[in-house]
């Protein structure tokens, strides 16, 4: 199986990133060598073997219900020091209305 | 004309009663200045790994337990990706192909009978956070304001069957629904700060057809009007639409309170590739059956068995079981008012608690959690109604006084006012005598056959013992002086 340029440019525009045709096709060449990759790995006979959800045989760790209690105000200040614009504890973004 | 049966699914947003969020320990409490609880998982700084709230998972177990479904014993979290400026990971941590609850069932009300919707699953997610728009008077012209204090709430999405076929059964479903969340003690219910949300997919189908019509899905309905007026109209629409020869196509359609009116958002392409894929941060939740019985042996009497049990130990009517067990405030209520009044006396302990009880409590916008008068109280009052020491009418005045003053009982009122109900054949026969001589055209009316005279009199021998006669008495006492 191998990818179309057309699924190519798909893609990146449901991830939202741009790219021009000769990064397209580059990548097109990319993904494909990783596509015979998984083809090699799906010829591997897996009849019988439960799928794993995630690479490490672990499950996973719980948390007690206890919030923590960091001063919001101070934290607050910090974060929105990194964001491009803020107003009245907000972050401000360009508009959008569904 | 064509017959049109209507498909209604209903899926549930049900935020859980947790303190902290479902990936973070930011606190979720209602009402902080925007993003004050907002950490750096919730706000998506870089680095930051999302951990698992166990009182989250609790939840979702006793949800699973009180509807009768199978709890996974290990279910998968997944990526939802999409963008938004309020989701700033790019991606909705959620259940996928694994969900923690599966199938179930639960019992609605609808009128005088019981019917049965199935579940689908129930599913753990993270909620989004907020964006406010230059309307809100909260952000400068142009631009939007995000406040992510929501974001990392922890949801459980509640998906029903298609088993509903009018907009009643669906508003019956959501209320047992919210009845049940909040009786388990999963779920504040409260549906003004969005704690209960449903979405409704609505389709309709000439009756007897046995594929589904396409369907149109009703987005964020928060309140039970709203949710019946929306599909009422969105069914009328549907109909319209196919009997003037159009077709439906599948949408996803916003409820406009003001208008009454459904109408089809704007539908982007793409919006609906999310591209699911198991999230790498997080490991499999597996839950082990020691913890599942734990949860079952700590689960409160569900409503339907309590229901049950009003209806046989204590021969109150179906409608009365559905009315005491609409929360758990409420049943308790009921039943230790009938420990102190007596199990004979548990109808009349009903009547009070659904008549005068409720009617105040509406009156004043209240709730049976912050009742001015106890449980104890009122069986105290019912009581003494059961035994006769005092008449309806005078059980209304000490029900008012036990209201007013929280530490007394109806015993005590009855003495101190001297409110006894007069059952003592002598003096009710001195106050008879009296009303029959200060009444002499009553009684030459009920002579001459007027009926209505007499009950005029029983009215004037009732107010003459302020109450306290005892009713039947003076009715029995007058038949007899008047033959």
């Amino acid at each position: 199986m191998s990818l179309t340029l057309e699924q190519v440019r798909r893609v990146a525009h449901l991830a939202r990133i741009e790219i021009s045709d000769v990064e397209a096709s580059s990548t097109l060449g990319q993904l494909n060598e990783i596509f015979t990759l998984i083809e090699k790995m799906q010829a591997v006979d897996t009849q019988g073997i439960e799928p794993m959800a995630h690479a490490q045989e672990m499950v996973q760790r719980l948390r007690d219900d206890r919030p923590e209690t960091t001063d919001p105000g101070q934290r607050r200040e910090a974060f929105q020091a990194l964001a491009p614009e803020t107003g009245d504890g907000l972050y401000l973004v360009p508009k959008v209305i569904e | 004309m064509k017959e049109w049966e209507i498909v209604i699914g209903i899926e549930t947003h049900v935020q859980l009663a947790t303190r902290a969020k479902i990936f973070s320990a930011s606190p979720t409490a209602f009402g902080a200045g925007p993003n004050l609880q907002a950490n750096a998982i919730d706000i998506a700084l870089p680095g930051v790994l999302p951990v698992l709230n166990k009182t989250a998972v609790e939840f979702a177990i006793r949800f699973g337990l009180a509807t009768g479904s199978d709890i996974a014993p290990c279910s998968i979290f997944a990526r939802k990706n999409y963008f938004y400026p309020d989701l700033p990971k790019g991606y909705q941590i959620s259940q996928y192909e694994s969900p923690v609850v599966v199938g179930g069932e639960l019992a609605i009300q609808v009128g005088k009978e019981t019917r049965i919707v199935r579940l689908t699953r129930a599913h753990l997610e993270e909620d989004a956070g907020k964006s406010l728009h230059e309307a809100a008077g909260h952000s400068p012209r142009g631009k939007s304001g995000i406040d992510l204090n929501r974001a990392g709430t922890p949801l459980l999405e509640i998906v029903s069957e298609p088993d509903m076929r009018s907009s009643a059964e669906a508003v019956a479903y959501a209320r047992a629904l919210h009845a049940l969340v909040r009786w388990i003690g999963i779920c504040d219910g409260n549906m003004q700060e969005g704690s209960f949300r449903c979405d409704a997919n609505v389709s309709v189908r000439p009756l007897g057809q046995r594929d589904f019509g396409t369907r149109r899905e009703i987005k964020n309905l928060n309140s039970f009007r709203f949710l019946q007026q929306a599909i009422d109209y969105e069914v009328c629409w549907q109909i319209a639409t196919l009997e003037d020869g159009g077709e439906i196509e599948q949408a996803t359609v916003l409820f406009d309170a003001d208008s009454g009116e459904t109408r089809a958002m704007r539908s982007k392409e793409d919006a609906h590739d999310y591209r699911y894929f198991p999230d790498p941060d997080l490991l499999p939740l597996v839950i082990d059956r020691a913890w599942v019985d734990r949860i079952r042996a700590e689960l409160p009497e569900l409503p339907a068995a309590k229901r049950q049990r009003l209806v046989s130990d204590y021969g109150l009517s179906d409608y009365d079981a559905v009315v005491l067990t609409s929360s758990q405030e409420m049943a308790a209520y009921f039943e230790s008012a009938v420990a102190v009044a007596g199990k004979s006396n548990a109808k009349i302990c009903a009547n009070w608690l659904m008549g005068e009880l409720s009617a105040r409590l509406n009156r004043e916008g209240r709730e049976i959690d912050a009742t001015p008068l106890s449980a104890s109280q009122l069986g105290g009052l019912v009581a003494r109604i059961a035994d006769g020491t005092i008449s309806t009418p005078v059980a209304r005045q000490v029900f008012d006084a036990l209201c007013e003053d929280s530490g007394v009982s109806a015993d005590e009122i009855i003495s101190r006012r001297g409110l006894r109900q007069i059952s003592d054949s002598d003096a009710l026969e001195e106050i008879i005598d009296a009303v029959l001589t200060a009444n002499r055209t009553m009684v030459d009316e009920f002579r001459a056959g007027k009926e209505k005279a007499f009950n005029a009199l029983v009215g004037q021998a009732m107010k003459a013992s302020k109450g306290r006669a005892n009713p039947h008495q003076v009715n029995e006492l007058l038949r007899r002086k008047l033959s």
